[in-house]
C-alpha cells in the first residue's frame, strides 16, 4: 500500500527474526568457549536487548530526574538547591494531603481490584457463560481515559435537590428516597477520593481478573480432584489448594496494582483536578512539571515515588527466594 | 521430549474441574456472577445509550429515559465522529503503531524472562527487582531526555520512535509477568530436558514458550490496549514533528474544542475506538482455557 | 528589514487587499518559493474551532501552494513544555498564556514578530491593549489570534427583557433583579466545573468585581503580585461574590461546583426559569442550550454594569495567543497572513469567537457583533487577571474559588492560602 506498510511488515517480521537470529548466533559463538564461560556470559546475552531498552527509556531518564531534583526551578540558569525541593514536599500541606490520599488509593484500590478480580476469576470458572462474563468485566479496560471521564461524569452527575437527577447513581439512590449526593464534590470523609477509587476499580478489575484467570487455568485439575476425593469441601479446596497455588500470581497482580495506584493521576486530573481533597502525588508532579514548569520540584516528587516502592520490592525479593526453593 | 511440549486438548481436563453441586449453591453462584456483570456493565451501557441521544437532551435527562416515549435516538454523534477530518487515516496510523509496539516487547521480554527464570548468575534477584521497580517511573519524567536524543537521531515524527518507546515503557511489566509465569513452571520438566541434552535455546522454544501461551496472550492484550489508548507518547514523539502520523486517540481528543465543547461526541468515539481491542480480546480468549499448561506438564 | 522580507511584503499586501487597506501588485513569483513547503502548527483548538482554523488557512494554502499541518491538543502545556525543553518545536503554536509566552521569549525559543508582521497595519487594526499584551522585553512575541469579552451578563428576554431598560449600575441591576424575583427560581446561574481548570468562571466573577470596585490600577498590581490577597480591595470582591452571587445562586454553591460551566446557562431556558442571569464570556454562545437557541430572541446580553462610577467603562477580555518558534519563510508568511482582516473574517464568520482585528466584521449575528464592538471601543481594556498570573498562582486561585463556593473553606482561610501561594509563585 505505502511505505509505512512495508516498514511495519519489516518490523513485525524482522524484529522477532533478528532476535531469534541473535540468540542463535550468540549460542554458536558460545559453543566455542568453555562450559564455565558459557554459564557466566549467556544470561547477559539473553538479557541484553531488554536491558538496552530499559536503560535508554527508563534508567537514563531516572538518573537525570534524581539529579534534577536537587536543582531549582529555572531551566536557564540552574542553581543547586540541595534538598530544598524535598523540604518543600514534606512541609507543603497539599503535598502531604496528597500523600495521605495515595495511602487510601494503595490500600483500597489494590484490595478491591485484586479481591474482585480473584472472585470473578474463580466464580466464572464454574459457569458456562464464562467468556461473556469475562468480557464484560474486561470491557472498561479497553475504554480510554477520556471516555471514562465522560462516563463517570454522567454516573456521578449532581443536580440540585428537587430537580430531576440525570446522574445514574443519584437517580438510583433517589428512588430509595436518599440524596442527591455530590459524589465528586465532597471533601468530607474523603468521599470524593473513594468515588474516584471506585472508577479505577471499575477499570482495572478486568486486568487483575485476566491474569488471575490465566493462572487459575494453569492449575492441574487433578490436584483439585484429588482434594475433593479426599472429602474436602469446595471452600477447603479453594483455601488449601487453589489459593496457595495462585500465591505468586496474586503477588504479581498486587505489586502491579500498588504501583498503578502510586502512579495514578489521570482520573483525578479529568474528574476533580485535585479539588475537594482528592489530590494525589502523581498529579502534583505532572502539574509542577507541565503547568508550573518547575522541573526541580516535579523531579523531587518523582523520586519520592521511587523511594515509596522500596519496601514493596524488598517483599518481592523475599517472595522470589521462596518460590525458587519450593518449585 | 516433543511429547512434553505438545499442548493437549482441554476437553477432559475441563470436565474434571466441575462436579455437580447442590442446586441452591448453583443459584447463588449464578446470582453473584450476574450481579457483578450488571454492576460492571451499567456505566458502559449508559454511555452506549447516550451515544445515540441528541446533545440537547444529554444534560437535562438521564440516559434511561431514552427507553420511554418519545424515543429520541440519533446517529448524528457517530456521523460527526466519522466526519472528523482524517479519522480514517488516524485509524490506520493506530494500527501501524500498535501492532509492532505489541510484538517487539513480547519477544524482547520473553528472552529476558527466561534468563531470569532458568539461568543462574550473580545478582539475579536484585537485577530483576530493579527491572520491576522501573514500573514506578512516571513516563512523563522520561519524555524530555528521550525526545532530545530522538531529535538528534532524526526519529521524531516517525513510527519507529513510538515503537521503540512503547517497547521500553512496556518491558518492566512484560518481564515481570513472564518471569513469574515461566518461573512457576515445574522444575522437573526443565531438568529432565537438560538431562536429555537440550540446550537453553531448545528449552526456551520447546518448553518455556509453548507452556506460557496464556501469559503471552494476556500480555499481548494489555500491551495492545495501552498502546492503542495512548495519547501522550504519540503526541510528544510524533505530534510535535509530524501530525500526519498521529494515531486515532489524537483525532478523537480533537473532537472536543479548547473549552470542552463537543464532549458529547466522546461517547460515540469511545465505541468506535473500543471495537478493535475488544475484537483482539475475543480472539485471544481461546488461549485462556484450562489444559494448555496442564497438558504440557503432564505429557 | 532583510532582503527576503522586502520581497515578501507584496504578498502580504495582496492578502490585505481584500480589506481595502492598500493597493499593490503582488508578484506571484514569491509565492512559488513556498510551494510544497509545510508549516507545523500546534494549538489547543479542536472540534469546531479546528475546522474553523483549517478553513481560515485554506486561502493561504491555495495562494502559496504551501501546506499547514495542524496538531490540536488540550494538553498544550505538556507538549510545549516538553518541546521547548528538548528543542523539538513546531513552526507556529498557540501559547497557553502570557506567562509562558514571556518565559519562552526570554529563553530565546519564541521569536520576535516585529519584522514578520506588517507592523503598521497590525497596530492600526488591533486593540492597543492586545498589542501591548503580546510584548515581551519591548518586542512583539505573541499575537491574539482570537479574542473574547469576559463578564457579559446573559439573560432570556422571554423571561424578562432587560434590553429595554438595561441597568446602568450594580445597584440598579440588583434592584431590578429583586423586582423580577417571581419570574425565576433565583437570580444567578453559576457553574464552575471545567475539568482541570475548574473554578475559572468564579475567578472571572471576582476579577470583574475587583476591576469595578478597586479600578484597573489595583487590578493590574494584583495580578502582578504587588497587592496581597488579604488586601481590603481584593477581600471586598470576594465578599461580594459570596454574599451577592453565591447566596443568590441557583441551587446554591454545591450545585455551582458540580455544574459544568458550559451547562450552567441551561436553567435560563427552562420553564419555569431557574435563574435570571448568567455571567459568562462571549464564547458561551457555542455551548449547550445557547447553541440550540436563537441569539437575540431567546437569549441576549448586557455589559457588566458599573459599580464605582469612577472606573466606568472598564472591560475585561481574554484571548488565544499565538507565536512563532521557527524562522522559516513559510512560517513567517503564514503568521503574517493569520492576523490580517481577511483571515480573521473567516474565523469570526464561524461564530463563537471575536477577532482582535477591528476590520474583521463578518459576525454571524447581532449578539456577537455587539460584543465585538465592546472589545473595539473599550475605554479601559484589561486582560483576564488569572490568566496573567504565574500558572501556580492561577491554579491556586481556581482551587480557592472552588473551595469557597462549595463552602468547604471561608473567605479568611481562602485568602490566607492565596497569600501563601503568592509568596511562592512570583519568585523565579
Amino acid at each position: 500500500m505505502d511505505s509505512r506498510l512495508i516498514t511495519a511488515v519489516q518490523v513485525v517480521v524482522g524484529v522477532p527474526a533478528v532476535l531469534i537470529a541473535y540468540v542463535w548466533l550468540t549460542e554458536r559463538l558460545l559453543a566455542a568457549t568453555s562450559n564455565r564461560w558459557q554459564r557466566r556470559v549467556r544470561p547477559w546475552l539473553w538479557l541484553a536487548p531488554a536491558l538496552g531498552f530499559l536503560g535508554f527509556f527508563l534508567v537514563y531518564p531516572t538518573i537525570r530526574t534524581i539529579m534534577r531534583s536537587m536543582y531549582g526551578k529555572n531551566e536557564l540558569k540552574q542553581e543547586f538547591v540541595g534538598l530544598d525541593n524535598y523540604r518543600w514536599f514534606f512541609t507543603n500541606s497539599d503535598a502531604l494531603g496528597s500523600l495521605l490520599n495515595n495511602v487510601l488509593w494503595l490500600v483500597f484500590f489494590t484490595a478491591f481490584t485484586v479481591g474482585i478480580g480473584l472472585l470473578v476469576a474463580v466464580l466464572v470458572d464454574r459457569v458456562r457463560y464464562e467468556a461473556l462474563a469475562k468480557s464484560i468485566i474486561f470491557l472498561p479496560l479497553a475504554i480510554s481515559m477520556v471516555a471514562a471521564g465522560v462516563i463517570w461524569k454522567f454516573m456521578y452527575d449532581y443536580k440540585p435537590p428537587g430537580s430531576t437527577q440525570t446522574g445514574t447513581v443519584n437517580a438510583l439512590i433517589g428512588t430509595l428516597g436518599l440524596g442527591p449526593v455530590g459524589w465528586l464534590q465532597s471533601p468530607g470523609f474523603r468521599l470524593s477520593t473513594f468515588a474516584l477509587i471506585a472508577v479505577m476499580v471499575w477499570m482495572w478489575t478486568g486486568f487483575a481478573m485476566v491474569i488471575i484467570s490465566a493462572a487459575l487455568k494453569g492449575i492441574d485439575p487433578e490436584l483439585l480432584e484429588a482434594a475433593r476425593v479426599d472429602g474436602a469441601s469446595e471452600w477447603q479446596v479453594f483455601r488449601r489448594v487453589t489459593l496457595p497455588l495462585l500465591g505468586p500470581t496474586l503477588a504479581v497482580v498486587s505489586t502491579t496494582m500498588i504501583i498503578t495506584s502510586l502512579k495514578m493521576f489521570d482520573i483525578v486530573y479529568t474528574l476533580t483536578s485535585g479539588n475537594y481533597d482528592t489530590e494525589v502525588v502523581a498529579n502534583l508532579m505532572i502539574k509542577q512539571m507541565f503547568t508550573f514548569g518547575d522541573f526541580g520540584r516535579a523531579s523531587a516528587v518523582a523520586v519520592v515515588l521511587l523511594l515509596a516502592i522500596v519496601p514493596i520490592m524488598a517483599f518481592n525479593i523475599r517472595k522470589f527466594r521462596t518460590q525458587e526453593s519450593i518449585r | 521430549m516433543t511429547a512434553v511440549a505438545t499442548p493437549k486438548a482441554s476437553g477432559t481436563a475441563r470436565a474434571g474441574a466441575r462436579r455437580p453441586a447442590r442446586p441452591r449453591r448453583r443459584l447463588a453462584l449464578h446470582l453473584a456472577v450476574v450481579a457483578l456483570m450488571v454492576l460492571w456493565a451499567v456505566p458502559t451501557v449508559g454511555l452506549l445509550v447516550s451515544s445515540f441521544r441528541p446533545q440537547s437532551e444529554l444534560s437535562t435527562s438521564g440516559w434511561w429515559t431514552a427507553f420511554a416515549p418519545p424515543y429520541h435516538f440519533t446517529m448524528d454523534n457517530y456521523r460527526d465522529v466519522f466526519q472528523q477530518s482524517g479519522i480514517g487515516e488516524a485509524f490506520v496510523n493506530s494500527l501501524f503503531i500498535a501492532i509492532p509496539a505489541t510484538i517487539i516487547p513480547l519477544f524482547v521480554a520473553a528472552f529476558a524472562a527466561y534468563a531470569f527464570s532458568w539461568m543462574e548468575f550473580p545478582g539475579r534477584d536484585l537485577l530483576f527487582v530493579v527491572v520491576v521497580g522501573l514500573l514506578v517511573v512516571p513516563l512523563q519524567t522520561t519524555l524530555i531526555p528521550v525526545l532530545k536524543l530522538f531529535a538528534e537521531w532524526g526519529l521524531t515524527g516517525q513510527f519507529l520512535s513510538v515503537w521503540l518507546a512503547h517497547t521500553g515503557y512496556g518491558l518492566p511489566f512484560a518481564v515481570y509477568l513472564l518471569r513469574n509465569f515461566m518461573g512457576s513452571l515445574p522444575r522437573a520438566v526443565f531438568e529432565s530436558a537438560y538431562m536429555d541434552g537440550a540446550s537453553h535455546v531448545t528449552a526456551f522454544f520447546r518448553l518455556a514458550v509453548p507452556m506460557s501461551v496464556p501469559a503471552f496472550a494476556a500480555l499481548a492484550i494489555f500491551q495492545f490496549l495501552f498502546v492503542w489508548n495512548d495519547l501522550l507518547v504519540a503526541l510528544i514523539y510524533i505530534g510535535l514533528a509530524n501530525s500526519d502520523n498521529l494515531p486515532m486517540t489524537a483525532a478523537i481528543a480533537n473532537l472536543v474544542n479548547s473549552l470542552g465543547g463537543g464532549w458529547y461526541l466522546l461517547g460515540a468515539a469511545a465505541f468506535v475506538s473500543m471495537a478493535l481491542p475488544l475484537g483482539v480480546f475475543f480472539l485471544l480468549q481461546r488461549y485462556f482455557v484450562r489444559g494448555i499448561v496442564g497438558g504440557a506438564v503432564k505429557g | 528589514m532583510n532582503p527576503w522580507l522586502r520581497r515578501m511584503v507584496p504578498v502580504a499586501v495582496l492578502a490585505l487587499a481584500a480589506t481595502g487597506c492598500s493597493t499593490g501588485d503582488g508578484s506571484s513569483s514569491d509565492d512559488t518559493d513556498l510551494k510544497g513547503k509545510t508549516v507545523n502548527v500546534i494549538g489547543t483548538w479542536g472540534g469546531d474551532e479546528q475546522a474553523a482554523f483549517l478553513k481560515m488557512v485554506e486561502p493561504w494554502e491555495q495562494q502559496t501552494g504551501a501546506k499547514v499541518k495542524y496538531t490540536g491538543t488540550r494538553d498544550i502545556n505538556t507538549v510545549l513544555t516538553t518541546g521547548v525543553a528538548s528543542g523539538v518545536l513546531p513552526d507556529l503554536a498557540g501559547l497557553p498564556g502570557p506567562g509562558q509566552m514571556a518565559e519562552y521569549a526570554k529563553a530565546g525559543k519564541l521569536l520576535p514578530l516585529d519584522d514578520v508582521l506588517d507592523i503598521d497595519t497590525y497596530r492600526a487594526d488591533t486593540a492597543p491593549a492586545l498589542v501591548e499584551l503580546g510584548k515581551t522585553e519591548g518586542k512583539i512575541h505573541g499575537v491574539f489570534i482570537k479574542a473574547a469579552i469576559k463578564g457579559l451578563i446573559w439573560y432570556n428576554p422571554k423571561v424578562y427583557d432587560y434590553g429595554a431598560n438595561p441597568p446602568k449600575t450594580w445597584a440598579d441591576l440588583t434592584t431590578q433583579a429583586k423586582a423580577n424575583q417571581g419570574k425565576a427560581k433565583n437570580i444567578w446561574c453559576l457553574g464552575l466545573e471545567s475539568g482541570a481548570a475548574s473554578g475559572w468562571p468564579a475567578t472571572d466573577w471576582i476579577e470583574d468585581l475587583v476591576l469595578r470596585t478597586a479600578g484597573p490600577e489595583v487590578y493590574v498590581k494584583w495580578y502582578e503580585g504587588k497587592v496581597k490577597w488579604s488586601d481590603p480591595a481584593i477581600r471586598r470582591a470576594f465578599q461580594m461574590y459570596v454574599d451577592e452571587v453565591v447566596a443568590n445562586g441557583y441551587g446554591g454553591g454545591k450545585t455551582a461546583v458540580a455544574t459544568n460551566f458550559g451547562n450552567a446557562g441551561d436553567p435560563l431556558f427552562a420553564s419555569p426559569a431557574g435563574c435570571q442571569f448568567l455571567h459568562q464570556a462571549s464564547f458561551i454562545t457555542g455551548f449547550s442550550q445557547f447553541k440550540s437557541h436563537k441569539a437575540g430572541t431567546d437569549y441576549n446580553f448586557m455589559p457588566f454594569p458599573d459599580i464605582d462610577p469612577q472606573y466606568s467603562g472598564a472591560v475585561e477580555g481574554a484571548g488565544d495567543l499565538f507565536g512563532m518558534f521557527k524562522d522559516t519563510p513559510a512560517a513567517k508568511s503564514l503568521m503574517k497572513y493569520l492576523v490580517t482582516a481577511q483571515a480573521q473574517d473567516i474565523w469570526v464568520k464561524a461564530g463563537g469567537a471575536l477577532s482582535a482585528n477591528k476590520n474583521a466584521a463578518s459576525y454571524p449575528d447581532d449578539v456577537s457583533k455587539r460584543s465585538a464592538e465592546i472589545l473595539a471601543n473599550a475605554k479601559t481594556f484589561v486582560f483576564d487577571a488569572s490568566d496573567s498570573m504565574p500558572t501556580a498562582m492561577n491554579d491556586a486561585f481556581w482551587k480557592a474559588t472552588v473551595a469557597l463556593t462549595n463552602g468547604s473553606k471561608n473567605i479568611d482561610q481562602v485568602l490566607g492560602d492565596l497569600d501563601n501561594a503568592q509568596k511562592d509563585a512570583y519568585e523565579s
